[in-house]
């Protein structure tokens, strides 16, 4: 039973699936590491997978058969033009306004279901419509390696930009100076502060960033996952996403990690049910939530939480 | 000497208490800009709206009986935020109560219906309470933060029900038939909660309100939920004001160090404070399968069950200042928002969708504007003290 669980293809599957919680979660550590919590992830990522399907669609020449660069290309830039409002929004509400970042973020998630699904009810009155989503780019002579090939190197362009934003992160969380003051700013921020950081635009960068991460979160969904968009398509990924940043410990490869565990459990889930195989896979389903509870457990014993999150900074007199 | 309050400070309470109906008047007035961007008249919008909330006497029955579950998720949204926890797992607890309840409904279908109806409400209660303390003792003795938890907590209790639905309880019935959808078989109708349409008709009649469509309450589906629900929120007011409980758990909220020194059991408090605020979402999920649902599928998610109840209660609860009498009239209010969305969508062609949108943008007006109220507290703060060490200067001054 294991060998026709684990295959090749489940696990290109797997690599595949995580995409979506690596923009989000990636976005969601920045703000994190700045003090500031997120909530409203999801809403963010639903309204990015709608506007993006929205824009490949009609940027498609009628017609088409195949992918057309341009339109996927608009579908990137409305998918993170309607991330960066978002975001701002939210910086706006959990920055200057000191909203409680808990609740405003229910808020924003609400919104985000209720428009997406407004716009998609409007649009195409609620039928389901199937664009032609990124196309599979395979890397010359990787791809060609056994297993490894299908696995790694057959992804499309925002399967490979995810994974490449791992490493790009922790570089510019620990090796620069913006990293260093996006730290600075959520561990301490009258210090910083004090240093003559500017904790305000530190954390009007770092939510706004968030925010266009988790509308090309939702846009990974439906441009290039599964080329569709449903009402609350996202189900849940995007608290997943939030989750996994403590999950990681903050850190860009402990949320890789994190997403890859849910995602292959996703992965696995799929296989399950298309071989009939007569597992409950509720069980595989919550495996990983139950996980993130243990992990959530483990993580507090440790001292990396961010000294500041959830706390709104306002200079003294 | 009396410290008297210079008379503005009495018209900034004022505005304090009406910066959530703002909130409300600015949501309605993005949702006209936005009906008028669907090419539809925002005044017909809404006059179909409120007449589907408010139209007739079933409107306001379906109101009422929408408003329920948000009222009691809301009056635990105030405990648990008044004692410091930020309990996002409605949801999840709404689930376990609806499964506890099923469960004894399932059981004891040739009991005393009186007596089972009883125990399913108190399982529902109870199951939601152990779902909520799960998240509170994983953030006393574990810090883990409680947001995550119930979020997490929510997913686990949605799976849950869908693996009961197809395993344990599915309808004896469907075992055999490839039926599409799994679900239990619908509970019987002696369990259903009480109609209370007639009394409410014979009150009306003593009242001499009846006037030619007389008795038309009886034929709504009002059930008697809604007096449950009222009747706790009164009791929860009484709790967190005038017990020692009530006082120790809004301590806790307001500052836990201090709760500390003062010999309060903190983190017993915490455990506490998400219990009943889980038990009162679970009594919820129970009220929702007696008064409405009736069974459960395995369909849909938990939004199917709770109808996002889970999360419209927290905004209802804030909307009514964390207070659980305000909170009644918050969710008859976005009761009626919800049902008078479906009317909006039948009539001028505007997605029902708009209201959740909507909703959402009440939350975020809503905190955001908390600043305004805390500048506000904090210069009425400083305002008496200047006027205070103002007097006591004169009076050192004075002959």
């Amino acid at each position: 039973m294991i060998d026709e669980l684990i295959t090749a293809s489940v696990l290109a599957s797997g690599i595949r699936l995580a995409t979506p919680y690596l923009y989000a979660a990636i976005g969601e550590t920045f703000g994190q590491r700045s003090g500031v919590l997120n909530l409203g992830v999801e809403g963010v990522m639903l309204m990015g997978a709608f506007t993006s399907l929205w824009a490949v669609y009609e940027f498609t020449p009628a017609g088409a058969t195949s992918y057309y660069a341009p339109a996927l290309l608009a579908g990137v830039l409305v998918a993170l033009l309607v991330g960066l409002v978002m975001g701002l929004a939210t910086a706006v509400i959990n920055v200057s306004l000191q909203a409680q970042q808990g609740i405003s973020g229910i808020g924003i998630y609400l919104f985000g279901l209720g428009m997406s699904d407004l716009l998609f009810q409007k649009v195409f009155r609620g039928q389901v419509i199937t664009v032609n989503g990124f196309p599979r780019a395979n890397i010359p002579v990787l791809s060609d390696l056994p297993v490894l090939g299908e696995i790694f190197f057959r992804q499309n362009l925002l399967v490979y930009l995810a994974f490449a934003l791992v490493p790009v992160t922790w570089f510019v969380l620990n090796k620069t100076t913006l990293g260093l003051n996006i730290r600075a700013v959520g561990q301490n921020p009258e210090a910083a502060d004090a240093m003559g950081i500017s904790v305000t635009r530190v954390r009007y960068f770092t939510v706004t960033l968030g925010g266009m991460l988790a509308s090309l979160a939702g846009a990974s969904l439906s441009i290039s996952l599964v080329n569709v968009f449903q009402q609350n398509m996202t189900a849940g990924q995007g608290f997943i996403a939030v989750a996994l940043v403590y999950f990681g410990a903050w850190r860009a490869g402990g949320v890789m990690f994190g997403a890859l565990l849910f995602s292959l459990v996703n992965a696995l889930q799929l296989q399950v049910r298309t071989k009939g195989i007569d597992v409950p896979d509720e069980y595989a389903s919550m495996a990983p939530y139950l996980l993130t509870i243990l992990a959530l457990i483990f993580a507090s014993r440790r001292i990396d939480q961010p000294a500041a999150l959830t706390k709104p900074f306002e200079r003294g007199e | 000497m009396q410290l008297r309050l210079p008379r503005s400070l009495h018209l900034d309470r004022t505005l304090d208490a009406l910066l959530p109906l703002f909130a409300v008047l600015l949501a309605l007035l993005i949702g006209g800009a936005m009906i008028v961007l669907m090419d539809a008249n925002p005044i017909d919008a809404y006059r179909a709206l409120w007449d589907g909330a408010f139209g007739t006497k079933n409107a306001v029955a379906d109101t009422l009986v929408k408003a329920t579950p948000l009222l009691l998720v809301g009056i635990g949204i105030c405990i648990s935020f008044r004692g410091g926890v930020i309990n996002i797992g409605g949801e999840g607890q709404m689930i376990a109560g609806g499964l506890a309840a099923l469960a004894i409904g399932l059981q004891y279908k040739e009991a005393d219906p009186t007596t089972v109806i009883i125990a399913c409400l108190v399982g529902s209660f109870v199951a939601g309470a152990l779902w909520g303390g799960i998240a509170g003792v994983l953030k006393a003795y574990f810090n883990v933060n409680e947001i995550l938890s119930t979020i997490m907590l929510n997913q686990i209790a949605t799976f849950s029900m869908m693996y009961l639905v197809r395993s344990e309880f599915i309808d004896p019935r469907q075992k055999n038939a490839a039926a599409p959808i799994p679900e239990t078989e619908r509970l019987p109708r002696s369990l259903d909660l009480p109609r209370i349409g007639e009394t409410l008709d014979d009150i009306w009649e003593a009242l001499g309100l009846a006037g030619e469509g007389a008795r038309q309450w009886g034929t709504t589906l009002l059930h008697n939920g809604i007096v449950i629900a009222f009747v706790l929120a009164i009791v929860v007011y009484i709790l967190l004001w005038r017990t020692t409980i009530g006082y120790r758990i809004r301590a806790v909220g307001k500052n836990p160090h201090a709760s500390r020194y003062a010999g309060i059991k903190v983190k017993r408090y915490m455990v506490l404070s998400l219990m009943l605020s889980g038990g009162f979402a679970g009594l919820a999920g129970g009220i929702q399968l007696l008064g409405v649902r009736h069974r459960m599928n395995a369909e849909g998610g938990a939004i199917a069950f709770t109808g996002n109840a889970g999360f419209n209660g927290i905004v209802a609860a804030l909307f009514g200042g964390l207070h659980p009498v305000g909170t009644i009239p918050a969710s008859i209010l976005f009761g009626a928002l919800l049902v008078g969305g479906n009317k909006l969508q039948r009539t001028v062609q505007v997605p029902a969708a708009l209201i959740t949108a909507l909703i959402g943008l009440v939350i975020v007006f809503v905190v955001a504007s908390d600043i305004f109220v805390r500048h506000r507290s904090r210069r009425r703060v400083a305002a008496t003290v200047s006027e205070a060490s103002s007097e006591a200067a004169g009076v050192r001054a004075g002959p």
